[in-house]
């Protein structure tokens, strides 16, 4: 009882804020697990797996409370639908964070030496244009003046990860020592990774015309 | 019977509240951020309150254009407002109960052979036009500020949210106050005259008038109206307001509220009177009108781009079509009333000029050297006598006013009963004691009693720089004149 009485009442704004942090570390957990399983440490790989899956529990968690706040009591429903699509949206990118690293424990690709450094590369493209979503969103709903700042550079790491993907890719066909078969599921591979950094630009189109229907 | 006559007025009420809440309260409810039932509550008791503490003023405007002095005349000019607010909105064509009543009350002048007040009406004709155009400028400023403190504070999305519904939910609070205030007249404001009700005390601590009784019963008509019927107009017209935007419509609720409040307060004109100040009109207004001119305001302001002025030609039209249709129907069917039911649709008012009427009229410095032969004649009604002065010479308006007022007849008797049916809460004690010695004292005119008052003392006496007594005293005269009319000289 003692503990119900003392939890702290959180209120939407901090829930919001909350969840989005969550989706920035599921990035970040994503990108901690990629360079474990490249460096072949399986076992903080490992440790990072069961980390992404808590976080995307929590999140969802958190997505389902504050959806279950938006529809009862707050928000006039034009701002709420927006606000609805956006943290679905977002779920959607942590869900796909933690597909991708999963799918590295199933299917356990061998990714060979000449490619672990684009990979790293493109990794790091697609957790910057997410971050760049992340701050695009946070400031939907602090500052609104401000989401234009970021969501230009979502497309700029949108069309940098696009860049790299490409020539992975290139390199991987290009092979000649591997099976096709390694070839195309490596292929897969980083068309999946490739796929969170376009989502990310369409969610950052998007939050666009929110910003442009709410503008004053 | 009276409620029976009242029934028009209630019925004119009814639509008030079912169409009108909507402007106030429509925005919270249309986007479900109020409950209805909440805000039906709300709007309700606000209506109540602003119509019994702040009806008074428009009242006073629609009673200088027309004084209706009989039920069923009263009644009709109340039927004829709500039928034809009923047929043009049959017919397409925006309409507002303020214009409809302004229209049938001029079809009873007509019809009763009394004169309109042409300043009166060039005052409400004003105000009309006025009204929309103040509304877009208050909404302008108003949308600046709100867009300049939203940007200067970045309030979070949900504080922004959270304030905008309190403040819609204050605007409606506000607005509900001012829309009883400022249309409670067009409801009520023709029974005034006729009203059978006396004053009375609550507990011994405040007093309500007659016209407030009358403006209680037709505001809780008004609150039926806003309870049984604006549920579904609320849905409809609140959403397509709001479809602006949060600030938009806040700001149109807001601006909607100030203006209504503008034109019905008496302490703010009492307020500007005693800094020496221009006043504001007390005048009742169309709420939807007030609206429409705020949105149209903010439409301005962003480009103009999306302003339907097929709307805004509708309520110009409005201002004269309405009035106009009124007041065709009102004189026909007070003709069809008078004529086929057999019913007194009016009190002829009689003028008469005699030796005391012409030496009264010298003492405020006009001449009656061109009327002096008309001593001892009387006429049927005031177009009559009106007829009569034009022939003889030309005259000002504010002279021919002296002249009528000082003609009209008004028999009074001083009577202990009808002493009776004024509260002791009304009057001052000094002011109770010179009545008292009036006692059993007949009069033909209202400025006999008057002056009978004066001469017994300061206290029925109009003070230099004190315009909020002299309001007072023009009341307290206004319901002598009223409670002492005995029917033997008309």
């Amino acid at each position: 009882m003692g503990e119900n009485i003392l939890k702290r009442k959180i209120g939407i704004e901090k829930q919001i804020d909350d969840f989005l942090d969550k989706v920035s570390e599921s990035g970040l957990l994503f990108k901690c697990g990629v360079d474990y399983y490249l460096k072949d440490n399986m076992e903080d790989f490992a440790h990072k797996l069961e980390q992404i899956t808590e976080t995307e529990h929590a999140g969802d968690a958190l997505r389902r409370s504050v959806e279950d706040v938006l529809y009862r009591r707050t928000l006039i429903p034009d701002s709420r639908g927006d606000v609805m699509e956006l943290i679905e949206n977002m779920d959607s990118l942590l869900d796909r964070f933690k597909g991708a690293l999963w799918r590295f424990e199933i299917e356990y690709p061998e990714i060979c030496a000449p490619f672990v450094e684009d990979f790293k590369a493109l990794v790091d493209c697609v957790l910057e244009a997410v971050e760049a979503l992340i701050r695009a969103s946070r400031a939907f709903f602090k500052d609104m003046s401000a989401v234009t700042n970021h969501i230009h550079k979502v497309a700029f790491w949108e069309s940098e990860s696009d860049n790299i993907a490409t020539r992975l890719q290139r390199s991987i066909f290009r092979n000649k020592e591997l099976r096709l078969s390694h070839r195309m599921q490596l292929r897969d591979f980083v068309r999946h990774v490739d796929k969170i950094a376009d989502r990310a630009e369409d969610l950052a189109d998007r939050l666009n015309i929110f910003v442009i229907k709410r503008s004053l | 019977m009276f409620i029976f006559f009242l029934s028009s007025g209630l019925f004119l009420g009814w639509s008030l509240g079912a169409n009108d809440a909507s402007n106030v309260f429509g925005t919270a409810v249309g986007s479900r951020m109020i409950r209805f039932r909440t805000a039906a509550i709300w709007c309700s008791i606000f209506i109540i309150l602003g119509a019994v503490i702040s009806g008074a003023g428009a009242s006073h405007t629609l009673g200088k254009l027309g004084a209706v002095n009989a039920m069923a005349g009263a009644f009709m000019v109340a039927f004829a407002a709500g039928m034809s607010v009923y047929l043009m909105t049959k017919a397409g064509y925006p309409v507002s109960t303020s214009q409809a009543i302004v229209g049938a009350i001029i079809g009873w002048n007509f019809f009763s052979g009394s004169l309109t007040d042409y300043n009166a009406l060039g005052k409400i004709f004003i105000t009309w036009v006025a009204c929309p155009v103040l509304t877009a400028i208050i909404a302008v400023i108003l949308y600046l500020l709100s867009v300049f403190a939203i940007k200067h504070f970045k309030f979070h999305m949900f504080k922004l949210d959270r304030i905008m519904r309190y403040g819609l939910f204050l605007a409606g609070v506000f607005g509900s106050f001012s829309l009883g205030a400022n249309n409670i007249a067009n409801v009520m404001g023709v029974f005034i005259p006729v009203s059978p009700f006396s004053d009375i005390s609550i507990f011994g601590e405040f007093s309500l008038s007659s016209s407030q009784q009358l403006f209680f019963i037709g505001s809780a008509a008004i609150a039926v109206g806003v309870i049984t019927y604006s549920k579904r107009v609320m849905m409809t017209v609140g959403k397509g307001i709001f479809e602006l935007s949060p600030v938009m419509a806040f700001v149109a609720v807001w601006s909607h509220s100030i203006v209504l409040f503008l034109f019905a307060s008496q302490g703010l004109e009492q307020f500007l009177l005693n800094r020496g100040l221009p006043t504001i009109p007390l005048v009742p207004v169309s709420s939807s009108q007030a609206i429409v001119g705020a949105v149209i305001g903010m439409g301005l302001l962003k480009d103009g781009q999306n302003i339907r002025w097929s709307k805004v030609a509708g309520i110009t039209s409005g201002w004269i079509i309405t009035p106009i249709i009124a007041c065709l129907i009102s004189f026909i069917a007070l003709f069809f009333l008078q004529n086929v039911f057999q019913q007194k649709t009016f009190q002829p008012v009689r003028f008469g000029i005699s030796q005391q009427v012409l030496a009264s009229i010298r003492t405020t410095g006009l001449s009656t050297k061109n009327f002096d032969d008309l001593s001892g004649q009387t006429f049927a009604n005031a177009s009559q006598f009106k007829k009569i002065l034009d022939q003889r010479m030309e005259l000002t308006e504010a002279s021919r006013k002296v002249i009528m007022s000082a003609a009209q007849i008004h028999a009074m008797k001083i009577t202990p009963d009808a002493r009776k049916r004024i509260s002791k809460d009304m009057l001052s004690l000094e002011q109770i004691q010179a009545l008292e010695r009036l006692k059993g004292r007949s009069y033909l005119h209202k400025w006999q009693l008057k002056r009978d008052l004066e001469q017994q003392g300061a206290q029925w006496q109009a003070r230099a720089k004190d315009p909020e007594f002299n309001r007072n005293l023009r009341n307290k005269l206004a319901h002598l004149y009223k409670t002492f009319k005995s029917d033997d000289g008309s």
